[in-house]
């Protein structure tokens, strides 16, 4: 029986060949796009794990200098001796002939045990570690480092991407750095009564643990990419969801003569389910590989996203991981469960006597629609409750959940109203007939304008919230990169004198004096600038009390980046504490774009008394004959030309990043848009299948096959052009939502919304190229229809 | 003894109460005996023959189906007694649309599992379907489908064919020729016949003649 049953139950798809195909090819694109995003989160993930397990990043309590970048070998002796449990660190950029490579050198005796959990392998053991120097390193770092060491270098995934790691004494000695470290981790269970750090290391900071990992300030984009992955697996579930629908309505004839025949219905539940898990299984596994190359694609440009936006080190290549694969098929089966729990429950309740003539195809026929329209209405409501009320990122993102799904849920309702009133306007017959015949459409075609309605909404609030970012980023660089010329120096020693020379040569030259800190427990880059022209000039605030510079200047007060602000809640007018002895009241609030750290500006006075030792190695220099000064720097000074950058190269550089930073967004707004299109094919294609006995009639009417598969053409393009059109202001609140809420959140800085309205009409032109395309083959099949098979329809043994 | 109806009673819903549409009916049929059960719309027939099948419930009364009580089995059951002891042949016959006419033919009885390759070839042949075996039911036209619903039905053997109009979509030179090859086959395979009709002609044509009227048998 059941092998009967489920040959029955699979030979409607081997009669419904389309059917299956934009099934399966739906499930199979939303599995891919979200598996994708899935699987760059997953290598993601991996990389802030292998660096926090390498590195400590994160895991421990630090200490680290409070300036300079480097802490005295003695003072690590000093706090051993003095009870304190910490285990020294250093780390350094080596020079090798394929790149440079970051090295980490760890005491193994002393680092806290979940740090460099390194197997011992291949004959190694501690006395090698200690003695003989071992470098431990990922294959690709491996691979850099054996041409350029002499020690033996083992290759160990585990290792953070572009680290290697090493005994500290192996380390000092490649980074010529004796008697030198670079931080301090403390053990998490320390002797009681420890003399205070103050007291041995007044030097040295203690940095909460939170505050150094790459996880919690990565978290929000990761978040951000996953939503992008819902949302087109939510596009693809439109498209499986419509066509198990269609399906499960054209079997229900088959349902009622099975069980008429004596099929349980519990037995023909139970087959229909697991018809669907095998084709969710297949369609997964599709949508898996798919979004194996998906991420292996996209991966290097997230890598470049949340190295230059976050400083996190994440590898370029895939590895193939059975926890993100196993969840890709998951969410195909859930997924699929989700898009034909309708219809099965509908199946399931449906009496053995009922009528077994298909229903129209529809979900918001009539009632349905105003129900609909009346959810839609509920969750506009909660997101305005949480627009005005609501804080964090994932009431943000439920904001932006509320407006997608509310304006998916009224369109039905709009579309109705839209074509009641071209259908009011309508004189002749022939376009009565036509809109009153696009009304009834209308239903079927739903789920596939929804699936449009958000692909076009998202590509518009992301491409809106990108194009604004770069108009205000693009601001921001001619603000900042105003110098024509940057220099900077390796040697300290030579700073004074090259200052000097410069002094000598141009009209104004900026120092960049800068230390890492500590700001209200933030990590920030505290900077000692030389006021002027310059920065009186071209510096714009986001808030400011007036007279910034001055009081700068003056060493009365400091200028903090929006992140900065953000973190530590301190707005103009608050007191910071700029150093464990200074507190100065903050007199403008700067952006910092693409900035992972704070920023606190003084003035160059105060911050070289506060930091006697810190020298400046990089100067921005203004002049009008940048090429003179260059020559001038370069012959008679003796600098070498690497040392010096132009205004231009640093702007299109930073230009460049920019754009490698949002290909990812732009890579997922494509392919968002092609699964709607495509949503918008496999609609019209099935609508297409069952569309002649509405269509006959108009046909012996006197309406040519020709005509007819140009009003179909038309009915389709009018309706994506109806969809498009309320994407529009749809898109821009959610960039509105993305700029004003989601971005604070996930990075630290609000901005401005520009409204581009070329764009806007570029994309309304290709949204209905689109729906023209995926009406075409529908369109055509119908001019095509044999006579033969309109006349069935009017046959009285059909 | 195949079929005993003792006092069915049926009511369904309707705006101003129940609407009882079978009020006390008995009947009764032997095996291989043909019965044709007449009356007006709405007389209940065609509720009759549903209740019979199993697949509907009745409120008051017994049904028994060669000897097993239909009223008070559990859907599973009465889907059991559908696939191996009752055969029901629909007006609109109720073809898998997506099962060439071969596998249409041996469906029930390969549910049942009871296929006979060689009784499905026979009643093919019998009703001219040989020719028409790997076409799919919507190349037929309404005659030769309703003979692939009839060989589906009796390639299963069953022990009481119910019919539901079986000819009420045919013609009439069709509808006779089709009932004289169902009639023919029916008594071949020792089956009893419960049809539901309309027609005096065809009625005529069966061992027994039931009438109903507003829920009574006459």
């Amino acid at each position: 029986m059941i092998w009967a049953t489920l040959t029955a139950l699979l030979s409607h798809w081997r009669c419904n060949r389309l059917q299956f195909f934009a099934m399966v090819a739906g499930l199979a694109l939303a599995t891919a796009l979200w598996s994708g995003v899935q699987a760059i989160n997953a290598e993601a993930r991996a990389s802030y794990d292998a660096a926090a397990a390498t590195l400590g990043e994160g895991q421990f309590d630090q200490l680290l200098p409070r300036s300079g970048d480097k802490i005295d070998q003695s003072t690590y002796i000093a706090l051993r001796r003095a009870g304190w449990q910490v285990s020294p660190v250093i780390e350094g950029r080596l020079r090798t002939e394929m790149g440079a490579v970051r090295l980490v050198g760890l005491e193994p005796l002393t680092t806290p045990g979940s740090i460099a959990p390194v197997a011992m392998q291949d004959g190694t053991n501690l006395d090698d570690f200690l003695t003989r120097g071992v470098i431990f390193a990922p294959p690709d770092v491996a691979d850099a480092l054996e041409a350029s060491v002499k020690q033996r270098v083992i290759t160990d995934p585990s290792i953070a991407p572009g680290a290697a790691l090493t005994d500290i004494g192996v380390a000092q000695d490649l980074l010529d750095a004796e008697g030198r470290l670079s931080r301090l981790i403390i053990a998490p269970s320390q002797p009681l009564g420890l003399p205070a750090l103050d007291q041995i290391a007044p030097q040295l900071v203690r940095q909460p643990a939170q505050d150094s990992g790459a996880d919690r300030l990565t978290d929000s984009f990761h978040l951000n990419l996953t939503a992008f992955g819902l949302l087109s697996f939510a596009v693809g579930i439109f498209i499986v969801h419509g066509t198990i629908s269609l399906a499960f309505e054209q079997r229900r004839s088959m349902v009622r003569t099975l069980r008429a025949l004596g099929v349980p219905l519990k037995i023909l539940i139970g087959l229909m389910i697991s018809e669907l898990v095998l084709f969710a299984l297949v369609a997964g596994g599709i949508g898996v590989a798919l979004g194996y190359v998906i991420a292996a694609v996209l991966l290097p440009n997230v890598a470049a996203t949340l190295q230059g936006l976050y400083g996190a080190a994440v590898s370029g290549t895939l590895q193939l991981r059975p926890e993100w694969w196993l969840s890709g098929l998951a969410i195909a089966v859930l997924g699929t469960g989700f898009a034909a729990s309708g219809a099965l429950w509908k199946i399931a309740r449906m009496p053995l006597l009922a009528s077994a003539r298909p229903r129209a195809w529809s979900v918001a026929s009539g009632t349905t629609a105003r129900r609909l329209g009346a959810l839609a209405a509920l969750l506009f409501a909660t997101g305005i409750v949480i627009a005005i009320w609501g804080q964090g990122l994932t009431l943000a993102f439920v904001l932006l959940a509320c407006l997608l799904i509310g304006a998916a849920l009224v369109l039905p309702l709009l579309l109705h109203c839209a074509v009641s009133l071209a259908d009011r306007q309508a004189r002749s017959a022939m376009w009565q007939w036509f809109w009153a015949d696009t009304r009834q459409q209308v239903p079927g075609m739903s789920l596939a304008l929804m699936a449009l309605l958000l692909a076009t909404a998202a590509n518009v609030g992301v491409s809106t919230m990108v194009s604004s970012f770069r108009v205000t980023f693009v601001d921001f660089l001619d603000q900042r990169l105003a110098p024509e010329l940057f220099i900077r120096i390796e040697d300290t020693d030579q700073s004074a004198d090259l200052e000097r020379f410069l002094v000598s040569q141009a009209p104004e030259v900026l120092p960049l004096l800068s230390v890492d800190t500590d700001i209200e427990g933030i990590p920030t880059e505290l900077f000692g600038v030389r006021v002027g022209p310059t920065y009186r000039k071209n510096w714009l605030f986001l808030d400011d009390s007036g007279n910034v510079w001055d009081r700068v200047a003056a060493g009365r007060a400091v200028v903090v980046s929006e992140q900065l602000a953000r973190r530590a809640d301190l707005w103009t007018g608050d007191s910071v504490m700029v150093a464990s002895e200074l507190s100065l009241p903050i007199a403008g609030i700067v952006a910092d774009y693409g900035n992972p750290l704070g920023q606190a500006i003084l003035s160059e006075a105060v911050f070289r008394r506060l930091h006697p030792d810190v020298l400046p190695v990089s100067f921005g220099v203004r002049t009008e004959d940048p090429a003179e000064l260059r020559r001038r720097l370069t012959e008679d000074y003796g600098l070498p030309d690497t040392a010096i950058t132009d205004q231009a190269r640093i702007k299109a550089f930073s230009l460049s990043v920019f754009e490698r930073t949002f290909t990812v967004t732009g890579a997922l707004n494509v392919l968002t848009l092609a699964v709607a299109a495509f949503a918008i094919l496999m609609s019209l294609l099935t609508l297409a299948s069952i569309r002649l006995p509405q269509l006959a009639p108009a046909w012996a009417l006197g309406l040519t096959r020709r005509r007819l598969g140009q009003l179909e053409l038309l009915r389709a393009v009018v309706l994506a052009m109806v969809t498009t059109i309320l994407a529009i202001p749809l898109g821009l609140m959610l960039a509105g939502v993305l700029l004003s809420y989601v971005n604070v959140e996930a990075f630290g800085w609000k901005l401005p919304l520009y409204v581009f309205p070329g764009h806007y009409a570029l994309l309304t032109v290709f949204a209905l190229l689109a729906a023209a395309l995926a009406a075409l083959w529908p369109a055509l099949r119908l001019a095509r229809t044999p006579p033969s098979d309109l006349l069935k329809v009017f046959a009285n043994d059909r | 003894m195949v079929l005993s109806v003792q006092n069915v009673k049926k009511s369904f819903p309707g705006a101003e109460g129940p609407v009882p549409v079978l009020r006390g009916v008995s009947l009764l049929l032997e095996r291989g005996e043909t019965l044709a059960l007449t009356g007006e719309s709405g007389s209940g027939k065609s509720t009759l023959l549903h209740l019979i099948g199993g697949l509907d419930r009745v409120d008051e009364g017994s049904i028994a189906v060669d000897g097993r009580e239909v009223t008070t089995m559990s859907d599973t059951e009465r889907a059991d007694l559908r696939r191996s002891d009752v055969g029901v042949i629909f007006q609109q016959f109720n073809l898998i649309p997506s099962l060439t006419v071969e596998a249409n033919i041996a469906f029930q009885a390969r549910l049942a599992g009871s296929f006979d390759a060689d009784h499905a070839k026979r009643l093919s042949e019998a009703l001219g379907l040989a020719d028409h075996l790997t076409k799919y039911p919507e190349a037929l036209s309404g005659g030769q489908q309703q003979r692939v619903a009839i060989a589906r039905t009796l390639t299963a053997r069953p022990k009481l064919v119910l019919a539901d109009e079986p000819t009420g979509n045919l013609d009439e030179a069709t509808a006779s020729e089709v009932l004289g090859q169902m009639l023919g086959l029916v008594r071949e395979t020792g089956a009893a016949l419960l049809m539901v009709t309309h027609s005096q002609t065809v009625a005529r044509r069966m061992e027994r003649h039931v009438h109903l009227s507003q829920g009574h048998v006459v």
